[in-house]
């Protein structure tokens, strides 16, 4: 008697426990890398907030987790593991140079699924997802054109790596398109976010006769620097006229939000499967801010252009697309670039006046 | 009324054995205080931080991964600060060490080189970081410049050279153009000592290090050198001791070490050369050495503290959602707390009363 009570309570208590794990496995869990920390305001601050978001979303069918400030290099595989140890399920890792650690991390946990943003190696548990900034940065090139009395434009390069390049290089497009003799200064400051180095940068394109400033970096200190002096800027990631109200044009936002709600759902309903995106303002992968700071026929003028790159009818790479050399890029889209092109881009387009870091 | 750091006449050799515990007590306690500030239990929260690492395979090796840099280089900087030569520029010498392995990484990609090539990039490593760290070693033996400044300067100029290569003429034709080398041939790249883990041979090497600087150190005569001359500069000399030389010596020793684990680094865990392949291990190590008061079995234990202190670190992100920024409070403390108990060794406060002061200061 004695035994079967104690083994009814053993039965008991057994079914509780695996009931509980039960309950708390059916929970996926989410984790994210990120590279600044949570509060830079630019980058890191905008997946923060899609990670926000998908917690209003979806509350207590998932629970996520992040790890700030990882640094490119050896400890970025550690901390990715230690994601996939504690139980994470689905993770994104939110920085290009997290790509060669999210693929070894994914060979090793197959079942395990990678969200890796802005790059290009994928695996069958491994997506990349990116957005069309290139669009962005064509509309701020003709309202900098427009709005630069001396026809200088500042900018702040990161890394010279494609998406940094095709930036210049569609923004370049844009200016031409209204100035065909806009000029561009470039300061490659060889960092994403380092507040002080951005600024040091901002201020020695100001001193070298630039008056508009564009960012390919990730924190609002240029933006400030520009306020200060009484210049135009252009914010980069977030919305950044709370530290430019007199400064700030416009400003690329990303908004990651509805794709990582996107990829939840799939997991959670179990169709996650290996993608490839790379969302341009028709998909709402980004959006520009407000248009600020300017007069209203330049307003009119952007709208015009962002609505006509929505609606698919201009390709800021539209062919021809003349090298530096002056010299026709080969035309592999039809009556655009190709997206492989813009994806590998290694070149400056004519009118930049400036060497490719490395060539 | 004035407060006063006063020498003690004597230090009590048990206090010296306990110092570290009551820092790690006082840790513990300063950080269950923040703990409950934050809301979040502080037993759990110290789990997370130092026990859970401990309690699986996995944490343990990447403990070790993290702790063999530094280990290896706080090991080679002990040896110039124990002979009272300030090398402060490791971080450059393993830069440079890395920059020297890779060089034949690169040179030898995709070719029929054998395994020779792993070796000689571990020789080529340790050579150049020797050879960086006497370049502020000469300056100060023949020119009496300063070797904090010019070794700490060299890093900077480690830095650029290593960020100009990849940039340059090493980057990987197929990377994009972002600033990174192919990745290295398996010729050219440290095993694993586990399969399936990221524990590599390096770990083992710098246990030889340790192993050889204690034998060097506690049983043979240039140990003794190196003890006297920082010491008592005046009777190594009438003892005969060559100070010059011996600061040529310690800081090559230095330097190769540092040059070895920036080789060992960048062809195990990281498997390229790239930017950013040191989070600071330079600078870190410099902690280390002081955390294992400079003596070879204390660094070890030091860099294997100071490694889980990184990973429980990320632990503790993971599973309290404890901030990054508390890890580095963490940190600051446990560091604030033994040089603190290690000072109060050889000192005491003492208050000296105003009038006695002014009697000094007139006599």
């Amino acid at each position: 008697m004695a035994n079967r009570l104690l083994a009814a309570a053993a039965a008991l208590i057994l079914s509780v426990a695996v009931g509980g794990t039960a309950l708390a496995a059916d929970k996926l869990k989410v984790g994210f890398i990120y590279l600044g920390p949570i509060g830079d305001l630019g980058w890191t601050y905008q997946h923060e907030l899609a990670r926000q978001a998908l917690v209003k979303e979806f509350g207590d069918k998932i629970e996520t987790t992040y790890l700030e400030n990882v640094p490119e290099g050896p400890d970025a595989e550690r901390a990715i593991e230690q994601l996939v140890r504690a139980g994470n399920k689905l993770i994104f890792t939110t920085s290009f140079g997290y790509m060669d650690p999210t693929l070894k991390v994914a060979k090793k946990y197959p079942n395990v699924h990678f969200e890796h943003a802005t790059g290009y190696k994928r695996d069958k548990n491994m997506s990349t997802y990116s957005a069309r900034w290139y669009q962005g940065r064509y509309i701020q090139g003709q309202i900098a054109a427009k709005m630069s009395k001396a026809g200088v434009l500042g900018y702040i390069g990161s890394f010279p790596i494609p998406e940094v390049i095709s930036g210049i290089n569609a923004t370049m497009l844009g200016a031409q398109s209204i100035n065909p003799n806009i000029k561009v200064k470039i300061i490659w400051v060889n960092t994403w976010f380092d507040p002080g180095k951005e600024a040091d940068a901002a201020k020695a394109l100001l001193d070298q006769g630039a008056d508009i400033i564009m960012q390919h970096t990730d924190s609002p200190a240029a933006m400030q620097v520009a306020e200060e002096r009484g210049k135009l800027a252009f914010g980069q990631d977030s919305e950044m006229i709370k530290f430019g109200p007199k400064a700030q044009l416009t400003s690329i936002l990303d908004t990651w939000a509805p794709y990582y709600i996107a990829r939840v759902k799939a997991e959670l309903d179990g169709t996650w499967k290996e993608e490839n995106t790379w969302g341009g303002l028709d998909s709402k992968m980004f959006e520009m801010a407000p248009y600020t700071n300017m007069p209203d026929d330049v307003k009119k003028l952007a709208e015009d252009t962002q609505a006509a790159i929505t609606a698919g009818k201009l390709h800021p790479f539209k062919c021809p697309v003349l090298g530096q050399d002056g010299k026709e890029v080969e035309c592999k889209g039809g009556d655009h670039l190709d997206d492989s092109q813009i994806l590998s881009m290694n070149f400056y387009v004519k009118g930049v006046d400036d060497k490719l870091p490395g060539k | 009324m004035q407060l006063v750091l006063e020498k003690r006449a004597e230090r009590s050799q048990t206090i010296a054995l306990i110092s570290p515990l009551i820092a790690i007590g006082l840790t513990i306690v300063t950080m269950s205080l923040l703990f409950v500030i934050l809301g979040k239990n502080p037993l759990a929260a110290l789990d997370a931080y130092s026990i859970a690492p401990l309690t699986d395979s996995y944490s343990l090796q990447e403990i070790a991964v993290k702790a063999t840099p530094l280990v290896m280089i706080a090991i080679g900087l002990s040896l110039c600060y124990l002979a009272n030569a300030w090398n402060i520029g490791a971080e450059g010498q393993f830069l440079i060490g890395a920059v020297a392995g890779s060089w034949i990484a690169v040179k030898t990609q995709g070719t029929e080189a054998g395994h020779w090539v792993l070796p000689a990039m571990l020789l080529a490593g340790a050579a150049a970081g020797a050879l960086y760290a006497l370049i502020p070693a000469l300056c100060r033996v023949k020119f009496g410049a300063s070797e904090i400044l010019t070794s700490l300067m060299l890093v900077y100029v480690a830095d650029l050279l290593l960020d100009y290569l990849v940039r340059g003429p090493w980057r990987d034709p197929a990377g994009f153009n972002f600033p990174t080398t192919a990745e290295f041939d398996p010729v050219a790249t440290v095993p694993v000592l586990i399969e399936g883990g990221r524990l590599h041979l390096g770990a083992i090497i710098a246990l030889l290090v340790v192993a050889g600087a204690f034998i060097v150190l506690g049983r043979t005569i240039k140990g003794f050198e190196i003890r006297v001359v920082g010491a008592a500069p005046r009777a190594a000399r009438f003892g005969g001791f060559n100070a010059d030389q011996l600061i040529l010596l310690t800081f090559a020793v230095s330097g190769a070490l540092a040059g070895l684990a920036g080789i060992i680094e960048v062809a195990g865990p990281v498997g390229h050369l790239q930017p950013g392949i040191s989070p600071g291990y330079g600078f870190t190590a410099i902690i280390v050495a002081f955390l294992g008061r400079l003596n070879p079995v204390g660094i070890l234990i030091a860099g294997l503290f100071l490694a889980l202190t990184f990973i429980g670190g990320e632990q503790a992100q993971i599973t309290m959602k404890i901030p990054l920024d508390v890890t580095k409070v963490f940190q600051g403390i446990l560091l604030f707390y033994v040089l603190a108990c290690d000072s109060l060794i050889l000192y005491r406060f003492r208050l000296i009363s105003a009038s006695r002061q002014v009697h000094r200061g007139a006599g």
